[in-house]
This record gives C-alpha cells, structure tokens and sequence, in this order.
C-alpha cells in the first residue's frame, strides 16, 4: 500500500478506457450482426422460426449476463476451448447484444404500417426486396434512438468483463486501488471516465427521439 | 475432446443453490419497495418548483443511468468501508440497488408523469383538490398505471443485474454458483443450472407483477390496456 494517485495511474486507467471502447465496439458489432438474424427470424413467415426465436430471446434476457459470460468463459474453457478473455467477453456479450437488439428492431420493423407490406406484394417485390427496400429504410429511421440509447447499455456492460480478468476500465480500476486503496478517488475517476462516455450518447439518443417524434411533440 | 456432462454431482448442492435464488428474491423484493420510493420521491423533485432539487435529483438519474452497476458497487462499498463505515455485505447489497434502480424508476415514474395532461391538474386545483391529494390521486395513480409495464420491466432488470452483487461476495444466486463451482469443478454444469434458475426466477417475477397489477389496476384488469 502507499502513495498517491499519479498521472501514470490516470493512464492506466485511460488504457483501460481504451479497451472498454474496443471491447464495445466489437460487441456491438458483432451483436449487431446476429441482432439482425434475430429481427429476421422474429418476423419470419414460419411460426416455428418465430417461436424459437422468441425462446431464444425470453432465454437471453431472462439470465444476467453475468451468468452467461461465466457460461461462455468457463463453460467452453472445460470443454476444451480455450477462449481468451477478450474473445470469451466479446462472444457473451454478442449473444446479450443479439437478443436485446432483435428485439428492439423487431418492434422497429413491426412498426412500419402493414399497408407498406401489402403494396409491396402488388408491386411483386420479393420479401428480401420488400424488407431491404421499402420497410428497413423507414424502420430505420424509428431504431436509431433506441438503438443508440442500447449503445449506452453496451459500454456499460462491459465493464462485467472485468470479472473474468479482462483488463478494460473498471478492472483498471480495480487494480490500481488494490494498490494505493483509496476507492472512492479510483471508483470515482473510473465512474467519470464511463459518464464521459456515456452522456453524450445518452444526450444523442434524446435529441434523436425529439426529433423523430416532432410531429407528436406535445405543446406543454 | 469429449466432455460428459455430469449433473448428477450437483443434487447435494441443491439446497445451497435454492438458499442462494431465496436471497436473490428477498434482496429483490426490498430494494423494489425501497427503489420504488425513492424513484417517486425524485420524479417528484424534478417536477417541483425549488431548481436545486430539480437540477440534484436530475444529476442523481443522469450519474446513475450513466455510469455501470459494477462501478457503483465498488464505490460505495469500498468507498463506505475506507471511510469507516463498515456494512454488512447484505445491506450494502442492497444499498446499491436501491441507489442503483431509484434512478431507472426515477425516469420511468417520471415519464408517466409527463403524460398526464396538464388540464387534469388544473381541473384538480379548480375542484379544491390538496397537494398531496392531487399528486396521489391526480397525477401518481394514473401515471403508475401507465408505465407499470416498464417499471416492472426494469425491477426484472434489476433482480438479473443483482448477479453482480457477486463481486462484493454477497452470498446470492450467483455468489452461491461460485463457491459450488470451486467445490465441485463442475463449473459449466452449475452456471447452466444457475441459468436456468435466473430464467425461472425472471418468469415467476413477471407473473408475480403481473398479478400484482391486475389487483392494483382494477380498470386495467377490465380494459385489458391502460389509460
């Protein structure tokens, strides 16, 4: 124990920053990906899709991503494949991202009026035709706020990788108190870095949905 | 490589697992109470009239939703103990859930005061309505009604996010999952039943809101939809 909180202990902590950004980024990115399987399946013409899906979905948000990142890094670990913590991390949180943002989406898709589907059949579009040129442009527009407010839900979720000895922020964090104790500076710090990051997003989200709903805007 | 999987080892542990979930759901239900009293407290001090609490209850929300559980965890419990203040890890759990879920229910209340029209309230002032009659009958009630579905959403939220507790070695579900795997090495097999215990516990909560709902919202329960 000893000593006072210095400006290498700040960059190790903006390290730690760093990979919080990489580790989202990734999990976004690929969580994006399979969210989009998800939507797919969600609105599929199949009711057998459409159920397994949804299972999957209630299953995915109905466990902590606690539990499924130890699922994912001790669970594969003892069956054999070894997975590094940023690839164990990243892995967990695609399966959260996927089943949280195929939910978003398909509520998104779903909430473009049905007549659009319908026009689209008489004008013989095929369905991928219909959903990539007629309803996911206009989808779009209504899952951009959500979708980036679950952004914000991302970078803090990350900061549970920590748990499996991944070095991004909070486990940064971690050890630079174990050294000199003083959690409240360290947390604190840590806390502000995340706040950092996360406000502006938060502050994009809002506007994003103002500016949507302009034409329901209450006069108050 | 081959892997059998072996639950079978797990049955001695069972009573530890269900002591384990019994702990998840009594540290979710206190902190629903608390966190739901805390949260109208603070919609309510942002609708108010005096700036300062406006503008700390605003900040309190923001700082919450802005930063991670786990990081606030680590601040209050390290925090409160390098101070001096040494809790018991069961109520510094549930400190930092409730500090933690006061804010979403904060938001939440908070939106479904907004949609309250403000003709109803003047409507109320006309009629000679006091102002906690007003804020209670006029305002909390129907707004409560409105957003139920999403605050109930969110203490679900909160119950799976009490995992995290973990980490400050709360014995809950998944403080339980910990020892049992680092006694039986059959890690994969007990986060699997753990999993599944969170799932179920995630369908009993909703089911229990659910009920609650339908006894509390007698006009949504005739309706079948809100306001």
């Amino acid at each position: 124990m000893g000593g006072s909180f210095t400006i290498n202990h700040f960059l190790y902590l903006l390290q730690g920053v760093g990979w919080t950004i990489v580790l989202s980024a990734l999990a976004f990115a690929l969580g994006g990906v399979a969210g989009f399987g998800v939507m797919l399946l969600r609105t599929a013409r199949s009711a057998l899709l459409r159920r397994i899906s949804f299972l999957y979905v209630q299953l995915i948000q109905g466990t902590p991503l606690l539990i499924l990142l130890f699922v994912v890094y001790f669970g594969l670990g003892v069956v054999g494949i070894e997975l590094p913590p940023l690839l164990a991390a990243g892995v967990s949180l695609m399966v959260y991202c996927s089943a949280f943002l195929g939910e978003i989406w398909r509520g998104c898709v779903e909430s473009v009026p049905r007549t659009q589907w319908e026009a689209s059949e008489g004008l013989a579009l095929t369905r991928w035709q219909t959903l990539v040129d007629v309803i996911l442009p206009q989808a779009a527009r209504i899952a951009t706020p959500p979708t980036v407010g679950f952004l914000v839900q991302v970078l803090k979720s990350t900061s549970l990788a920590s748990v499996v000895g991944f070095v991004e922020l909070t486990r940064a964090a971690q050890v630079v108190n174990n050294s000199l104790f003083t959690p409240f500076l360290v947390f604190g710090i840590a806390g502000v870095l995340y706040f950092a990051l996360c406000y502006p997003l938060s502050r994009w989200s809002r506007s994003l949905e103002r500016k949507l709903n302009v034409g329901r805007r209450q006069a108050a | 490589m081959k892997y059998t999987f072996d639950f079978a080892s797990l049955q001695e542990y069972w009573p530890e697992f269900l002591r384990g979930a019994l702990m998840t759901l009594e540290m979710t239900a206190i902190a629903t109470v608390l966190g739901m009293v805390i949260g109208v407290l603070c919609a309510i001090g942002r609708r108010g009239k005096r700036p300062w609490l406006a503008a700390l209850c605003g900040a309190y929300v923001e700082v919450v939703r802005n930063t991670p559980y786990l990081i606030q965890i680590f601040f209050i419990f390290f925090g409160l103990a390098s101070a001096g203040l040494k809790l018991p890890i069961f109520a510094a759990a549930i400190l930092t859930m409730v500090f933690n879920v006061g804010a979403y229910t904060a938001e939440i209340v908070r939106a479904g005061m907004d949609t309250i029209h403000p003709g109803q309230i003047e409507a109320a002032e006309a009629l000679g309505l006091s102002v906690p009659q007003i804020y209670w009958d006029v305002i909390l009630r129907p707004s409560l009604e409105r957003v139920y579905p999403s605050l109930t959403g969110q203490f679900v939220l909160m119950m799976l996010s009490s995992s995290v507790t973990s980490q400050i070695s709360a014995e809950e579900l998944t403080g339980v999952a910990n020892s049992v795997q680092s006694e039986s090495f059959r890690s994969f097999e007990t986060f699997i039943v753990v999993a599944v215990l969170y799932f179920l516990m995630a369908m009993l909560l909703k089911f229990a809101f659910f009920l609650v709902g339908q006894a509390m919202f007698p006009r949504r329960r005739r309706l079948g939809t809100p306001l």
